[in-house]
């Protein structure tokens, strides 16, 4: 299988990326300048964090206009797979790839930390390695990770089982104190309708290793692989 | 030349945290009258152009595609 | 005609001027005395430090590496680069950009060595959070620190934040970064090769910062309230690009030096490069891209305008490197050449505007400064530790310092800093030392600031020799060797004798006690005059220290591990109160000595934790250092992913209780370890001539029990505690 890492001007995750799906998957993977507009020889991309031109004006804003989201659109119709992680999912917010937008984190501040997630749906491309209702560990850190969407478009990302990860307690449970952007209805990462697209503020890179503290995220990569080695 | 000033604040239905911690800022400062705080964007344009309804054309397309998020934003602009 | 009121607004004294008069033999343009005058401030030419500067050693038991910018040493097929530097008063200008653009120069003077930056650490110090101001101060600079850091995509790992009122007015921010290059491709910021071109790159010139660091760094501060318009406002974004664009130029093998563009600009940049390169350089200014009209000549020379660099390029390479930055977004521009004198020409307009030799430029001037004892030292040395009353409820001691400004949680802070970009960061902050794993070795790096000003203020040579030694013990906690050294080293006004009486003790202690673990001082920075009508800054002479861990499995936690571990205390403790924390916070003094220092105890201690670690006897280390041995039993139940209690039923009574419990004896620390491998300790221990005592045992319950003759003294409900230590400095803030 062969992947993809987006760099924009700005991208900070970009390597961190590459590290994982190069050397602790084994994976083949290139790096793919935002201006490039061919993906055809990619099956997976990943849109990595960091800060795409500086995350002026707002988070992802800028960079959707980049040459390789138009690229973007055509592969995801075609069904190949797109991750976006962190800024990466503020891009395909932007790009109206995924729905609703980002605000700021509830307390104004960044935040850097290591949180639960329960997984909620384990039927698709991105989480077919986890359990249901398994709660994981990988950090966040964002200033914009407050998910916003109307509740209509809540309850269609509901009903069409969108939703793959939530802020939780150690326990699964939902609480407040849990949740630490504000996110509307605990929401940590969705799916597009389709179930190609991936978007989640986590990062699961930098939870792929057991001497950084957690391998959860990596079920995320190797999902994945999973998924394609069955198709 | 048209000097335009675009205003873009959030939805009056999304919650503004930033507007928030300003006005508990301000409450502690003494200023109790202050009801409500909502924290926008001001972003000053120059436009080479003379035609004031194109021009209006014009920043209506650029806030709805870049200067403004639709999903979480209005924006109001003024051209001088 | 050159008037004194020039020069002097230049911060040039008149002898100086005169000096000046006499290399050139005629009177300096406009453009000339400014340029004199950047590079023979305090912040470029060091004529105030420098006679001490060159005693620091550079020797150690790691190969070290000692060049313009920064300095590093090497580790097999790699060199580690790293520098702190002080970002001091323009933070208290402005504590958002201020701090913002402090990481944005050091970042740059690490990958102009053409090393990567992989992680920062700051060492901040305000005054006390009950003022209003300190709290904008502390805000701004953290906010500051984060926006940058951030974005830039290199992880805020470490550092210390304290508070003192001595930082009343003057604020220190001193930052750190580490880079890693492999080290046959290490860049010097040099000129040279006649007809070699000069590139400019990066941000385009305004007049930030004009005069910034000669102004700003020689003058005490009432005079500089006003200056605010002189403050450089940072571009993360363009910085993030810059690296990595100036990484792929270096690729290329067609960079011949590089350096940065940061205080003194484009003066010190080209000055240093061809005085480094013992060749000329020609500048045609009309070339400089600028962000503002009408900026003369002296002005394009002294911008500290942010995000630029200085490139000295093979001539056939020029154009493939121009490229690489303008793949990046970034202005790329061929300024001037090098030239065969050894000059720095200026043209603008045709017309030369400065014509001077570059090692007149980097000769700066060398004073002896006279320096006294401060009178009132001995009083406040004076300290009668046995009248001091004995509190009656220890527990509500405890809290009281967990809660306090200097000993409570800092997460407030490191979690506002992405720590963990790079997917490195072994140990998160809060941990003690930052551990971060070297990708492609099964080695890591471990990195730590530190300095007790209190201790540094009531004996500057042993308090400046306890930094070096916690230093030390902080990284050998954690499974590291000691390795190198960088300073930052804080100070008043030095033209005062009490103050420089300070600078030259510290500096002392600091050269014993490098020397004594043989480690080198492989880069740093000086700041001094860090007073103001409020206050003299307590003398801080921050140490940041890098050390080497051998093996990834040698990497040790300071939390208690399993239920039933043995809680053994290595060292000795002694009736030693003064400076301490426990002294400030329930007896509101800050006078005494410091705690003695054996250096050979502390080496000791060292060798032996290491030894034991390196033998995988022990499960947790942590040293006790400020607030003693109750504090370290703390964090050791308290920073793990879940909390674990300890039981202490054997610590030995012959002291008083709270110099038991609160002492900050040196050369100790607590390690827990499975029953089994005591005698294997015992031995090392012994071997080493280090006490060992075991104090107590872990247990499950969430509690913090230290008996005395089956008496609780403290019992402590750590599910509590720990809320209350993880909350007071956000409370401190905006309560």
């Amino acid at each position: 299988m062969r992947w993809g890492v987006a760099v924009f001007p700005g991208s900070n995750c970009d390597q961190d990326c590459f590290y994982v799906v190069r050397d602790i998957l084994g994976e083949q993977v290139r790096y793919v300048w935002y201006e490039e507009t061919d993906l055809r020889d990619l099956d997976c991309l990943i849109l990595p964090g960091g800060f795409s031109y500086g995350d002026y004006l707002r988070a992802g804003a800028i960079a959707r206009f980049s040459p390789v989201m138009e690229a973007l659109v055509d592969f995801a119709e075609k069904g190949g797979l797109v991750i976006g992680i962190c800024n990466g999912f503020q891009i395909l917010l932007e790009a109206g790839l995924l729905p609703g937008a980002m605000l700021r984190n509830k307390n104004i501040h960044f935040i850097c930390k290591y949180v639960y997630l329960r997984v909620e749906n384990t039927h698709t491309p991105f989480t077919n390695l986890f359990k249901e209702g398994q709660v994981v560990r990988i950090p966040i850190a964002h200033n914009e990770g407050n998910y916003y969407i109307e509740d209509e478009g809540l309850l269609e990302l509901k009903n069409d089982k969108q939703i793959l990860f939530r802020y939780s307690d150690k326990e699964g449970r939902l609480t407040p104190e849990f949740n630490p952007n504000g996110a509307k209805d605990f929401i940590a990462g969705i799916i597009s309708k389709e179930g190609n697209v991936l978007g989640m503020m986590p990062h699961p890179e930098r939870a792929s290793e057991k001497i950084l503290n957690s391998q959860d995220g990596l079920l995320v990569f190797k999902s994945i692989v999973n998924w394609f080695k069955r198709c | 030349m048209l000097e335009v000033e675009v205003y873009v604040s959030l939805k009056k239905t999304v919650s503004d945290p930033q507007g928030l911690a300003v006005k508990h800022s301000l409450e502690s400062l003494g200023y109790s009258e202050v009801k409500d705080v909502r924290v926008g964007k001001f972003i000053q344009l120059r436009l080479d152009l003379e035609d004031r309804e194109k021009a209006s054309q014009r920043i209506e397309e650029m806030g709805r595609k870049l200067l403004a998020n639709p999903i979480i934003e209005d924006f109001t602009f003024k051209i001088k | 005609m050159l008037t004194e009121e020039i020069y002097r607004g230049l911060g040039l004294s008149s002898e100086e001027y005169q000096k000046i008069l006499k290399l050139l033999g005629r009177e300096p343009t406009l453009t000339e005395l400014a340029m004199f005058s950047v590079e023979w401030s305090e912040h470029c030419g060091y004529p105030r430090s420098r006679a001490y500067l060159k005693l620091l050693p550079k020797k150690g038991k790691f190969k070290p590496l000692v060049g313009e910018d920064a300095g590093g040493i090497i580790l097999e097929d790699l060199a580690i680069v790293f520098k702190m530097e002080s970002h001091n008063h323009p933070s208290y200008v402005e504590p958002k950009q201020g701090a913002a653009t402090g990481v944005g120069g050091i970042i740059r003077d690490i990958f102009t060595t053409g090393a990567r930056p992989v992680a920062l650490l700051d060492s901040l110090r305000f005054g006390q959070l009950a003022n209003l101001y300190n709290r904008y101060l502390f805000r701004g600079v953290v906010d500051g620190i984060q926006s940058y850091g951030n974005c830039v995509g290199v992880p805020t790992v470490g550092g210390e934040v304290y508070f003192d009122p001595s930082y009343n007015g003057n604020c220190l921010v001193n930052v750190m970064c580490v880079g890693i290059a492999p080290k046959d491709k290490l860049m010097r910021a040099q000129a040279k090769g006649e007809g070699n071109l000069i590139i400019y790159a990066g941000a385009s010139t305004g007049r930030d910062g004009i005069g910034g660091c000669s102004i700003l760094a020689s003058k005490e501060f009432k005079e500089n309230e006003e200056k605010r318009p002189t403050v450089q406002i940072g571009d993360p974004f363009t910085e993030k690009c810059l690296i990595e664009a100036t990484l792929e130029a270096i690729a290329t093998q067609g960079v011949i030096g590089i350096k940065d563009m940061g205080a003194a600009g484009l003066t010190c940049a080209s000055s240093e490069m061809a005085s480094a390169g013992d060749a000329g350089v020609e500048i045609d200014l009309d070339l400089v891209p600028r962000r503002e009209e009408g900026m003369s000549a002296w002005e394009v020379m002294m911008s500290e305008s942010q995000e630029r660099m200085l490139l000295c390029v093979k001539k056939e390479k020029a154009k493939e490197i121009m490229d690489i930055y303008r793949k990046w977004g970034l202005k790329c521009v061929i300024i001037g050449k090098v030239i065969k004198t050894k000059e720095v020409i200026v043209k603008e307009k045709g017309q030369i505007v400065a014509k001077l030799k570059a090692k007149d430029l980097t000769s700066a001037p060398l004073y002896n400064m006279a320096y006294q004892e401060p009178e009132c030292l001995k009083e406040i040395n004076k300290l009668d530790i046995d009248s001091l009353p004995l509190p009656e409820d220890f527990n509500q001691v405890m809290l009281k310092l967990l809660s306090s400004e200097n000993l409570c949680s800092r997460n407030w802070v490191y979690e506002q800093y992405d720590h963990m970009v790079q997917t490195n960061t072994v140990l998160l902050p809060g941990l003690g030392s930052a551990v971060l794993r070297i990708k492609g070795k099964n080695k890591a790096l471990a990195l730590t600031t530190d300095c007790n000003s209190v201790y540094c203020y009531l004996d500057p040579f042993v308090g400046t020799q306890i930094a070096v030694s916690e230093a030390c013990r902080n990284l050998v906690s954690v499974g590291a060797e000691p390795a190198g050294v960088t300073d930052c080293l804080n100070f008043g006004n030095p033209e005062k004798p009490d103050r420089y009486w300070y600078f030259k003790n510290c500096i002392e202690g600091l050269i014993s006690a490098c020397k004594f673990f043989n480690i080198p001082v492989v880069s740093g920075n000086v700041s001094f005059y860090n007073e103001s009508p409020q206050a003299v800054i307590k003398p801080t002479p921050t140490i940041g220290m890098v050390g080497i861990i051998k093996d990834l499995k040698f990497i040790r936690t300071p939390f208690f591990k399993k239920e039933g571990d043995l809680i053994v205390l290595l060292g000795e403790t002694l009736p030693e109160l003064g400076g301490s924390e426990y002294l400030k916070e329930i007896h509101n003094q800050v006078r005494g000595k410091p705690p003695a220092l054996d250096l050979n105890k502390e080496l000791s201690l060292q060798k032996a934790v290491l030894t034991a670690i390196e033998k995988g006897l022990i499960s947790s280390c942590v040293d006790c250092s400020e607030g003693g041995i109750s504090l370290a039993l703390f964090e050791g139940c308290v920073t793990g992913k879940e909390i674990k209690g300890a039981f202490i039923d054997n610590l030995e009574f012959n002291l008083r209780e709270d110099f038991l419990l609160f002492s900050e004896s040196t050369a100790r620390a607590i390690i827990s370890l499975s029953k089994n491998n005591l005698s294997e300790i015992e031995k090392i221990a012994k071997k080493y001539g280090v006490p060992l005592r075991v104090i107590g045992r872990v247990i499950k319950e969430p509690k913090l029990v230290i008996l005395k003759n089956n008496f609780a003294l403290i019992d402590l409900d750590l599910e509590k505690a720990f809320r209350l230590w993880r909350k007071s400095l956000e409370s401190l803030i905006t309560a």
